[in-house]
């Protein structure tokens, strides 16, 4: 019970760090239908900034908050320099080009940073708390929360801001949007801005469970995505529910069944998923129109 | 119809002249070398064009096909005692049936459902490589035994290069080939429109599958060529960035022409070479070149190049 209770906590504190990466894939996704394979680039900016900063004695909230301006920076830069001129490029094209984008931000950071692993001070203590005989630390908590505010924080800002609204309806439909004066390309950078910073805070509050270094983005872009397919491209709630899910099948499949695998899970977990329920949990059936 | 046939010799043409004519300018076996791993990446890269420029459907995965043939040149002779070409071969022959297999129910994607289901097929595949140490060698790799005919060893960068210049020929004369046939006219029918080409009374799936088994051969051997040619594998060979870089020589070159995977392969092989001085710069410059090309020669060299230099048509 200790142990299944073990994997719960690191499998949802995981699951929480993917299911913010596939959130970030999805504002994207929604605003202009680009997959963002550079979206793990900004969870290691996030950990990254933090830690240069943190070494140059900047104090850990202000780094932090400098972190996410950059990493909003950067995907703003990502949308004006490299996906706004290319528009009308087909999904592959618009995917090879935000890789090529992800390897150009990852050379950047080996150059302007270095090749090593950093390790940020956790926030509060490294004592941990004991509960049902499991362990938890108190970074866990803060990864958790600050998960769960970013989600509560992203739908009340859809649900009740004229942009979060202008935003939903660049979502629904980008022509109709247009139609009724929403400005959609501004809409298109915010949404590559506020992924960047979703990303930022992902890879800050998780640095100090799992360190960071230039190369951290890469499996976290590919997890996150197969957490946002899970969930059903598309659907903020289902990147969220994929994300958890994976993290816990990640635990359990690293602590029952084979630890040396457990990167493979997500893949053969998306596998499964794509061929048996094509539009994830949460998606619904549509037929393709001719 | 004819002067669709001569573009095809004149690609081979041109090629075979470049093989034969480099040797001249080469000051040092280095060079050879390099143009052999070029020759060799080439090969893969003409095959992944297959399915990527004919029939439209993309892989991010593919470096598991190369993975495949480099660890049964490695695994074959060292294990089973195997001769080095019938590994090769059998290598190959894994491939094509292991593309067989996944390829009949992934295909069935689209887009970016393909791209991610493709690149999880190839990590998995990067995954078992690294962590069967007991095949394999784990992640520090292993051996793999030199070849050699009728007692010659094959070996050094000059008997590899024309090896591999010879292997890369008649690889694009079999894709160039190819292009031509009516399997062929099918792929790029259903490269434009499935529904069009389903109408039109072509099989879709099973073209779809035939191409991306034909891609997978093509890595494989280059995969077994590369291993052999190295005398080392790691895992390496299988990973994401390496598929990446497959998939960037067929865009970069040109997507859809056999000649532009070769250039984009030559490109993209030796610009970490001019790169050493800078190694950490190269992939500042690997993504620079992806995204421009995306974004300023969406069709990629070759195809703008011959559009800006050919004669206006009728």
């Amino acid at each position: 019970m200790a142990e299944f209770l073990q994997f719960c906590f690191s499998g949802l504190t995981v699951g929480s760090v993917y299911a913010l990466v596939a959130l970030g894939f999805t504002v994207i996704y929604n605003a202009s239908n680009v997959v963002n394979f550079a979206q793990g680039e900004f969870v290691m900016l996030g950990g990254m900034v933090t830690v240069a900063l943190l070494a140059a004695s900047v104090p850990l909230p202000v780094a932090g908050v400098a972190a996410v301006f950059v990493a909003a920076l950067v995907g703003l830069a990502l949308h004006r320099l490299a996906i706004e001129p290319a528009r009308g490029s087909s999904p592959v094209e618009l995917i090879i080009i935000t890789i090529g984008a992800s390897i150009f931000i990852r050379g950047v950071a080996q150059v302007v940073f270095d090749k090593q692993f950093h390790k940020l001070p956790a926030f509060s203590g490294d004592a941990p708390i004991h509960m049902l005989g499991a362990t938890i630390l108190p970074q866990s908590l803060w990864v958790l929360g600050g998960a769960g505010a970013i989600v509560i924080g992203l739908h009340l800002f859809s649900e009740h801001t004229l942009v979060g609204k202008a935003a939903a309806a660049t979502a629904a439909n980008r022509l109709a949007a247009r139609l009724a004066g929403i400005d959609t390309t501004a809409i298109v950078s915010l949404s590559f801005a506020l992924a960047g910073a979703v990303g930022a805070v992902a890879g800050i509050l998780i640095t100090p469970i799992t360190l960071t270094s230039y190369n951290a983005g890469t499996l976290l872009a590919l997890k996150g995505f197969a957490a946002g397919m899970l969930g059903g491209m598309g659907k903020p709630l289902g990147a969220v529910l994929g994300g958890l899910l994976l993290g816990l099948a990640e635990a359990f499949g690293a602590g029952y069944v084979s630890s040396a695998y457990k990167d493979g899970i997500a893949f053969i977990v998306i596998l499964v998923v794509l061929l048996s329920l094509p539009q994830g949990l949460l998606g619904k059936h549509s037929a393709e129109r001719v | 119809m004819r002067a669709l046939l001569s573009a095809r010799w004149v690609t081979l043409g041109v090629l075979c002249l470049v093989i034969a004519a480099l040797p001249l300018v080469f000051p040092s076996s280095y060079y050879y070398r390099v143009a052999a791993l070029v020759w060799i990446s080439a090969i893969a890269a003409v095959g992944l064009n297959i399915l990527m420029g004919y029939a439209g459907q993309v892989s991010l995965g593919h470096a598991g096909f190369l993975g495949i043939g480099a660890y049964a040149v490695a695994i074959g002779p060292a294990r089973f005692g195997l001769n080095s070409w019938l590994c090769i071969l059998l290598g190959a022959l894994l491939s094509a049936a292991l593309a067989w297999l996944v390829g009949r129910t992934i295909l069935r994607l689209r887009g970016h459902y393909l791209a991610i289901a493709t690149l999880g097929f190839g990590f998995l595949i990067a995954l078992v490589l690294a962590n069967e140490a007991r095949w394999t060698g784990g992640p520090d790799g292993t051996p793999v035994a030199r070849v050699s005919v009728a007692g010659f060893r094959l070996a050094g960068p000059v008997t590899w290069y024309w090896l591999s210049g010879a292997l890369l020929a008649l690889g694009t004369a079999l894709a160039l080939n190819l292009e031509d046939s009516s399997v062929g006219r099918a792929l790029r029918a259903l490269h434009d429109s499935e529904i069009a080409a389903a109408l039109a009374g072509i099989d879709v799936a099973r073209c779809k599958l035939w191409a991306f088994i034909i891609a997978a051969v093509y890595a494989s051997v280059a995969g077994s060529m590369l291993a052999l040619f190295d005398g080392f594998v790691t895992p390496d060979v299988a990973s994401f960035l390496r598929s990446i870089d497959l998939v960037a020589m067929v865009v970069v070159g040109g997507i859809g022409s056999s000649a532009g995977s070769i250039l984009g392969a030559g490109l993209l092989v030796t610009l970490p070479q001019f790169l050493t001085v800078f190694a950490e710069y190269e992939q500042i410059a690997l993504g620079l070149i992806i995204m421009l090309v995306m974004i300023f020669l969406r069709r990629g060299i070759v195809p703008t190049a011959q559009q800006l230099f050919a004669p206006r048509r009728r």
